[in-house]
């Protein structure tokens, strides 16, 4: 009975006017952090071009896990699924971290409200989420659960957990990412070394999750879809992940730059 | 030359230590790109999954290829950091990419291949003149590695002494 179900979702999906509401969030996500990086460029100096791109390029590849031909496919396909998941909770989060949005929040809302987001950064609550052990168990463990236990099937016949599991993908993914590299600012920094390890683990259990679903398809999905959907996540993943060790990396060599005094310098310029 | 500019013996010898440490990450990291690159996409000897494989292979395949995907980038990003110490010594470091990389592949070779069978080398009849080439590989870089770092160790140790002499 899955396999109707799910075609009958895709047909839900197709219609144009809910592929307009769809849509029109990340459209205003677009808009909202044009006119934030416009209207603050009044009173600091002027945000970078390149975030703007990292943040539209951000949010149309989340969008293209919600909406369009890879979001319609998701429904009947595991290949478009997985490229779905590879936009929305891995390349999304990548590139919406590299626009620093906190930053841009922080420098267009009011001194007052800057204040108050700042406490709230701090928080208990936030020191604990933005921990990479649980940034990663949510990320990765979250996968797990989807891919190994009833929820998979459930997700596609329950419009509410359809959502639910795509925002957790979503935020998951971004969570992670930003307790890995810090763009924003980041009231909790952890060491590097605490992070490499961690981010090791975290990618050992993604890509021991891809194989496994090579041999192991989730409940409802055919064995070859499982093939080449298990090699998208591995592989896929394995591409993201280059860029955000290579940010990574990049960060310990600013940070453990030589100190002036430390190192003699003969020459004088 | 490096101690030159470093402002104490403990830090060039650190220093001199990490051309090692950087190395092993590279050379690690190397190895399992090679494999992934020539055996399992050009050569297709390797397969993705094998049905064989043991829960403990998928465990021990998925943290090594982690690893050294990361240990590769971090390698290399070690690499500039001594370089503008002025404490780059390309013997040493060459010395522990071979050891590292010799230790990956006799692991390979011998754990992953043989005992966990994740996959093996490849799927022809007389697949254990594969596995002693391979391994035969391994041990070699193993030793050319130690040999190495070994002789760059006397090197500094003989410099010292005809500084101090």
């Amino acid at each position: 009975m899955g396999r109707e179900q799910w075609v009958m979702h895709g047909h839900i999906h197709q219609s144009n006017n809910e592929q307009m509401m769809l849509i029109l969030p990340f459209l205003l996500l677009i808009g909202l952090y044009i006119f934030a990086g416009v209207s603050s460029n009044r009173r600091y100096h002027s945000w970078p071009l390149h975030r703007y791109f990292f943040w539209c390029f951000g949010a149309l590849s989340a969008a293209g896990a919600v909406v369009g031909p890879i979001a319609n496919q998701a429904h009947m396909d595991f290949t478009a699924h997985m490229t779905g998941h590879l936009l929305l909770g891995m390349l999304a989060p990548l590139l919406i971290a590299i626009s620093a949005p906190v930053t841009l929040i922080l420098r267009t809302i009011s001194v007052k409200w800057s204040r108050r987001l700042t406490r709230v950064l701090k928080s208990c609550f936030f020191r604990v989420a933005s921990d990479p052990v649980v940034a990663s168990l949510l990320n990765v463990g979250g996968l797990w659960l989807l891919y190994t236990t009833e929820l998979y099937m459930a997700m596609h016949e329950s419009q509410v957990l359809h959502v639910l599991v795509h925002l957790h993908v979503f935020l998951a993914g971004y969570l992670f990412t930003v307790s890995m590299i810090y763009i924003d600012p980041t009231p909790h920094q952890r060491s590097f070394l605490y992070r490499a390890v961690v981010f090791i683990f975290a990618l050992g259990g993604h890509g021991i999750l891809s194989k496994y679903l090579y041999a192991h398809p989730p409940a409802g999905v055919p064995s070859g879809q499982a093939e080449i959907g298990s090699m998208i996540m591995y592989y896929g993943g394995d591409a993201i992940d280059i860029a955000l060790i290579t940010i990574f990396c990049f960060q310990w060599y600013k940070a453990t730059r030589p100190r002036e005094s430390s190192t003699y310098h003969p020459q004088v310029n | 030359m490096a101690s030159e500019n470093l402002d104490s013996q403990q830090d060039s010898i650190t220093y001199f230590n990490r051309n090692i440490w950087s190395g092993m990450l590279f050379g690690l990291g190397f190895v399992a790109f090679v494999d992934e690159t020539v055996f399992h996409q050009l050569l297709h000897w390797h397969h993705f999954y094998d049905k064989t494989t043991r829960s403990m292979g998928l465990i021990s395949d998925g943290l090594f290829h982690a690893f050294s995907w990361f240990a590769t980038i971090s390698g290399l990003f070690m690499v500039a950091d001594l370089r503008r110490r002025n404490a780059f010594v390309f013997k040493r470091w060459w010395g522990g990419s071979m050891f590292a990389g010799g230790a990956f592949q006799f692991y390979d070779g011998i754990i992953q291949h043989k005992i966990m069978r994740i996959h093996q080398i490849r799927y022809v009849d007389h697949v254990f003149i594969y596995d002693w080439v391979w391994n035969i590989i391994a041990v070699i870089m193993i030793i050319a590695g130690g040999l190495l770092i070994n002789r760059t160790s006397k090197e500094l140790r003989k410099k010292w002494e005809g500084n101090s002499g």
